[in-house]
């Protein structure tokens, strides 16, 4: 039996190979680290494939040539860290508005401001709540390996298209910057709407207008709620989570993307010592696995949240998790020398059992 | 009986929401005629902005796409390199292209994106109310300028298709004004020979056009239209300030 080639790769270099082969047309980008791989390897590698490499002037100017290409009905993508983020807000409210697909990815670094470059996990609002004005929210996606920064900026596309949304793909600079092996894999056969709202320059009486502007009674509160219903629809349909040892667990850990790596070998060390604790990891955090966590909580009743903040997904699993449990929370707020060790959440997970 | 004056086919048969004495009808009307002449309707796509402007596809009968406000070269960008065969055009307000907008116009033009921008300067932010806008003249009074502007605190009014004419990029920028018969038909020229710029694939090209904003400028239709010939034109020059083909 032949094994699958592998690649050794960065995170960043895994999510632009993943668009490459998920069939992005167009990228657009702007110099920033942790995220620099990505444009630099799509400069590269995309002209090759027939594609478009555009390093834009400004991250506002990056997206909304997103939104355009988008509009075309081409897959294209974007991607930057905290501060850059901070400008596309204006673009993906714009393409929430215009019910535009399109893939962002965000690989955080510390902030506020200009922060630092290490790992952080506090772009977590920014991302799952709608991080522009107006009020909607986008599909984000954690990976928690490098494997997963190729599937899941494979399945932002197909998510995006199929919801017409923007689609995110949240990582950090551990995530970005670290090597794993991979396999990559062709883009899965999905079946995908046809793009039939694309501006396609046919005029007449086949006029397609995309935009955001809703001035007619009741319109933008109709808007509203098809959009609140294709949430519930997402959440209801594509809510994914990894769980570990969570089935006899008495303390449940949960935490997301590079956290959610040494958690699980805290909880490994914890379990070498008989301590039954378990790891819930959400994948998508938007939707958030609700009921995921609403199911796992019926039975253990001590949950601690692990990040790299002072709390932002604890609210959330606050909010999931049976009305009887406590969610205790640990964090390391983002900046250089903040990243736990696995020694220090065993201590934690100790503490707690 | 021979038919010697039609609406444009290109332009819908609605209703205008635009204030009397405005010209964006005119231009729009323009605009329009280019498209017919080329036979483009069936090939364009419109990038409309923020502003008054925004509705270009209550007006026209092609696909267009909406863009946050400046952004409009940056979303044409997008659209042409996803669609290079298409016509691509923005329709972008003064407040739109020359403040907001002043780094996505000047880097599509300095890429030489092989787009079309109509600027319409009413030298005011007409749906916002009249705001300065960085083309309000000096000693103009706004709501945001009510002792008139002062040079000194806000600067000069940007002369925009002076600007991008130095930029390699651009293939071809003009002024031009529809205030009265001869510079409408001057304007017509123009923005047909804009088009036939990106026809060509040359680069980008820019045309402005001098607009008036009766409401907000607090004037009747005529005078407004005077003001475009009597303080506008000779603080911004009409002519063609590039065209690469008499380098």
């Amino acid at each position: 039996m032949s094994t699958p080639p592998r690649k050794f790769v960065k995170g960043n270099e895994a999510v632009a190979m993943a668009a490459i082969e998920a069939g992005v047309q167009c990228y657009f980008g702007y110099p920033i680290t942790p995220q620099s791989d990505i444009p630099e390897y799509l400069a590269r590698e995309l002209p090759r494939k027939g594609g478009i490499f555009i390093q834009a002037e400004s991250e506002i100017a990056s997206v909304n040539m997103v939104l355009g290409a988008a509009a075309c009905g081409v897959r294209a993508m974007t991607s930057s860290s905290g501060p850059g983020i901070s400008l596309k807000q204006e673009g993906i409210s714009y393409m929430a508005g215009s019910e535009l697909p399109g893939v962002i990815v965000d690989i955080m670094r510390s902030g506020p401001g200009l922060g630092g470059i290490d790992a952080s996990q506090a772009d977590y609002h920014q991302a799952t709540k709608g991080g522009g004005h107006g009020g909607y929210r986008i599909i984000v996606l954690a990976p928690g390996s490098v494997q997963e920064m190729y599937d899941l900026t494979m399945l932002a596309f197909d998510l995006s298209d199929q919801y017409r949304m923007p689609a995110m793909v949240l990582a950090d600079s551990v995530l970005g910057q670290m090597k794993e092996s991979i396999v990559p894999h062709p883009r899965p056969q999905v079946e995908l709407p046809a793009k039939e709202w694309a501006v396609r320059g046919t005029g007449g009486a086949h006029q397609n207008v995309v935009k955001s502007l809703y001035l007619g009674d009741g319109e933008m509160e109709k808007f509203h709620w098809k959009m609140h219903a294709r949430y519930q629809e997402l959440a209801e349909k594509e809510s994914r989570w990894e769980e570990y040892q969570t089935a006899d667990a008495e303390l449940m850990v949960t935490a997301f993307g590079a956290t959610a790596r040494i958690v699980r070998t805290a909880v490994e060390m914890a379990r070498a010592e008989g301590i039954k604790v378990g790891l819930m990891r959400p994948i998508t955090l938007f939707p958030f696995p609700k009921q995921a966590y609403a199911g796992l909580s019926v039975r253990c009743k001590r949950w601690l949240a692990v990040e790299l903040s002072t709390g932002q997904m604890v609210d959330d699993v606050r909010l999931s998790v049976a009305r009887d449990v406590e969610v205790d929370f640990y964090g390391r707020p983002p900046g250089a020398g903040s990243l736990p060790t696995p020694e220090e959440l065993f201590e934690q997970i100790k503490k707690r059992s | 009986m021979k038919q010697i004056f039609a609406k444009p086919l290109s332009l819908k048969d609605v209703q205008t929401h635009f204030c009397p004495g405005c010209h964006h009808g005119s231009i729009h009307r323009l605009v329009a005629e280019a498209m017919d002449q080329f036979g483009i309707a069936e090939q364009t796509i419109g990038c409309a902005s923020v502003g008054c402007s925004v509705f270009l596809y209550g007006y026209f009968n092609i696909d267009v796409v909406e863009s946050p406000h400046g952004r409009a070269p940056a979303v044409a960008t997008g659209v042409k390199r996803a669609r290079p065969d298409r016509i691509v055009f923005t329709y972008q307000g003064d407040g739109d292209l020359a403040a907001i907008g002043t780094s996505e116009i000047i880097h599509a033009a300095n890429r030489g994106e092989k787009i079309t921008v109509i600027f319409v300067n009413n030298t005011t932010y007409g749906m916002t109310g009249g705001q300065m806008a960085p083309t309000t003249m000096p000693g103009q009074k706004t709501s945001t300028s009510p002792y008139g502007r002062d040079v000194n605190n806000d600067g000069k009014p940007f002369k925009m298709a002076e600007l991008l004419s130095n930029l390699d990029g651009v293939a071809y920028a003009a002024r031009v004004a529809v205030n009265s018969p001869k510079n409408v038909l001057q304007a017509k020229k123009v923005i047909k020979n804009a088009f036939q710029y990106q026809v060509e694939g040359k680069g980008l090209s820019f045309v402005e056009v001098l607009s008036a904003c009766p409401t907000n400028w607090g004037m009747n239709a005529l005078k407004a239209n005077e003001r475009v010939g009597s303080e506008m034109i000779p603080y911004f020059p009409l002519g063609v300030f590039k065209n690469t083909e008499n380098l």
